[in-house]
């Protein structure tokens, strides 16, 4: 683990507001598991300055068969300005792995990820995983419309079973939702359920899995300094083993949390 | 402590062979304590974390995060804020306590070399002795207290904005504790030197000068303050000229010696220190932004220095060039 200057391979916009980077990396950096971070040093946009911290992200594909490191991300604010103005063949100072990642049960036979937007490309590694060691998958994309469903080709690939649900069609509200959770748990014995970012899809995962007896954890976000522990900004609140409520940092002792643990915002 | 006759070494031989940069004394003393090098963190931004991306025996000392007499929780989020050249923070000290330290960090530094450094914090002076004696443990180094985080009251004020309040504190710790004890002051007031002399007067050993200015940013379209907190110590290469200002006085005003705090990148950055008077520098945002900052600073002072002749790093310290007009005289004087 260290900072690596990473080649950058390809760097696309894949929807109008997704871009998809690809960097050659070390063979540590490509060891990252599902739900670690890199801690990155975004360069300068064009016609601003460099943005003064590092930016984490998580990571959305690491090949360690391919020497790659891949993100998927929304051009959202002042850092993702910066990565997206990276071209083929710059270099990308990439601090990583970091953090820890989610953990899989090999005894149960499937678990549900749900996301919407940008967490999806933290939940599609451990779709890969699941699938690669046998645990099946349902995928629950949530989007504000058919085009921007992220990941729907990565998940399939891998073997999960996609539902994609939309605020254009009227299928993501959280009682609609909820009813495909429930049907993944009672058809297809669902054991687990897996999210991101979201506070909406944090509740409801939580309310769904307190009701149908699931394990599951939640990768969380928050805004960082150091990525390592030391400068105590990034911590959330949790609930913690004797019932008070204690802060965590997002950067070490996550991103990745028990999914009852972790409070609402 | 500073002589101001001294001169900058001799420039390298023209043509003649420098010294190898493996052959340079990083070496420098500070009170009672002698580092391998004048490179150290700054409060808060290490942990034993570090080792993940460096060999934490390279550090001329380590300083742990401040520890609070009480256990404490912390601020809201946002923490910090960035600027173009700087960051704001607003951490608000969490601290579990002086025993928690002992029992769960202090055994990660067993077995290494450089001293470690216990940043204290409490908030009030009756508070500072019983902590000091309690962290007094085989394995402390020395104890910097920080009487100087601009976080801990309303308005950020702190003991070390008052002479007497820096005496007050400091000299509690010094009936507590053998250890050697650095006071970290505050840049938030507006005659350091005199703060400086409070603090050697109540038997500090050394002075870090200084903590992160007190500041505050504004989201301009929610109108709302960056920081949960409102207010925040602002850090960075943006500071760097004040703080240096500010060591440079403190190293004019008194005997022991000045370890340098704010805003170092570059390993000019160190040496600027040094020639101000600083026996040492800590590094503190930088790192944040480049983990390995203190390892290559520490390989490019031992270059820098050999490029220039420079045998023993403490031959800098003080070298500052002041000449006898009437704009240098009052420095010349003290």
């Amino acid at each position: 683990m260290g900072d690596h200057c990473c080649p950058v391979v390809a760097n696309v916009p894949v929807s109008a507001r997704y871009w998809h980077m690809v960097l050659e990396a070390p063979p540590l950096a490509c060891a990252a598991r599902a739900g670690q971070f890199f801690h990155l040093k975004c360069p300068a946009p064009p016609g601003e300055p460099a943005p003064f911290f590092r930016r984490p992200m998580s990571v959305y594909q690491a090949r360690p068969d391919r020497g790659r490191v891949e993100f998927l991300y929304k051009v959202a604010g002042h850092g993702t300005r910066g990565m997206a103005a990276l071209r083929p063949g710059d270099s990308f100072d990439i601090l990583g792995p970091l953090g820890r990642g989610f953990t899989l049960d090999l005894a149960w036979r499937r678990i549900i990820v749900l996301a919407r937007g940008v967490g999806l490309a933290t939940l599609a590694p451990l779709a890969q995983d699941a699938a690669q060691l046998g645990v099946g998958v349902t995928a629950i994309l949530s989007a504000r419309s058919p085009e921007d469903v992220l990941c729907r080709e990565v998940m399939a690939e891998a073997g999960a079973r996609v539902l994609a649900v939309t605020d254009s069609e009227g299928t993501s509200d959280p009682d609609k939702v909820a009813a495909l959770i429930r049907a993944a748990v009672a058809r297809a014995g669902a054991e687990a359920i897996f999210t991101c970012g979201s506070n909406r899809l944090l509740q409801l995962s939580q309310a769904l899995a307190r009701e149908l007896g699931l394990a599951g954890e939640v990768a969380l976000e928050q805004q960082m300094a150091c990525g390592l522990g030391m400068c105590l900004c990034c911590v959330r609140a949790f609930r913690g083993a004797d019932g008070e409520i204690e802060h965590r940092r997002v950067c070490w002792e996550g991103p990745v949390f028990p999914l009852q643990e972790a409070l609402s915002w | 402590m500073v002589r101001p006759d001294a001169r900058p070494p001799a420039p390298a031989p023209e043509g003649g062979s420098l010294p190898d940069a493996a052959a340079v004394d990083l070496s420098v003393q500070l009170g009672p304590m002698r580092l391998a090098n004048p490179i150290m963190p700054a409060s808060g931004t290490f942990s034993e974390n570090l080792a993940r991306v460096m060999d934490l025996d390279r550090l001329g000392a380590f300083v742990a995060k401040s520890i609070y007499a009480t256990p404490r929780k912390g601020n809201p989020t946002p923490r910090v804020a960035e600027t173009r050249e700087g960051m704001l923070n607003s951490i608000g000290l969490p601290s579990k306590g002086v025993a928690h330290f002992v029992a769960e960090h202090l055994p990660a530094y067993a077995g290494l070399k450089p001293p470690l450094v216990v940043s204290l914090s409490a908030d009030t002076v009756a508070e500072f002795g019983p902590a000091a004696a309690e962290i007094s443990v085989p394995g402390v180094g020395a104890i910097e207290v920080n009487i100087s985080c601009p976080n801990l009251e309303a308005d950020g004020r702190a003991f070390a904005q008052f002479p007497d309040a820096t005496y007050a504190a400091m000299s509690a710790v010094r009936a507590a504790t053998s250890l050697p004890i650095w006071a970290k002051l505050t840049p938030n007031v507006a005659d350091i030197a005199a703060i400086a002399q409070a603090a050697e007067a109540a038997g500090a050993d050394a002075l870090v000068v200084a903590n992160t200015i007190l500041a505050m940013a504004i989201d301009v379209e929610t109108r709302r303050p960056r920081l949960g907190n409102v207010m925040g110590g602002y850090s960075g290469p943006a500071v760097k000229p004040i703080m240096l200002r500010m060591a440079f006085q403190c190293a004019r005003a008194v005997r022991i010696p000045v370890i340098g705090c704010g805003g170092i990148v570059t390993v000019e950055d160190v040496a600027e220190y040094l020639i101000a008077g600083c026996s040492a520098v800590q590094v503190g945002t930088q790192t944040f932004l480049e983990p390995g900052a203190m390892p290559r600073l520490i390989d490019e002072l031992a270059r820098w220095c050999a490029a220039r002749g420079i045998g023993r790093v403490r031959d800098l310290v003080g070298t500052v060039r002041l000449d006898p007009d009437p704009s240098h005289a009052e420095w010349l004087a003290s």
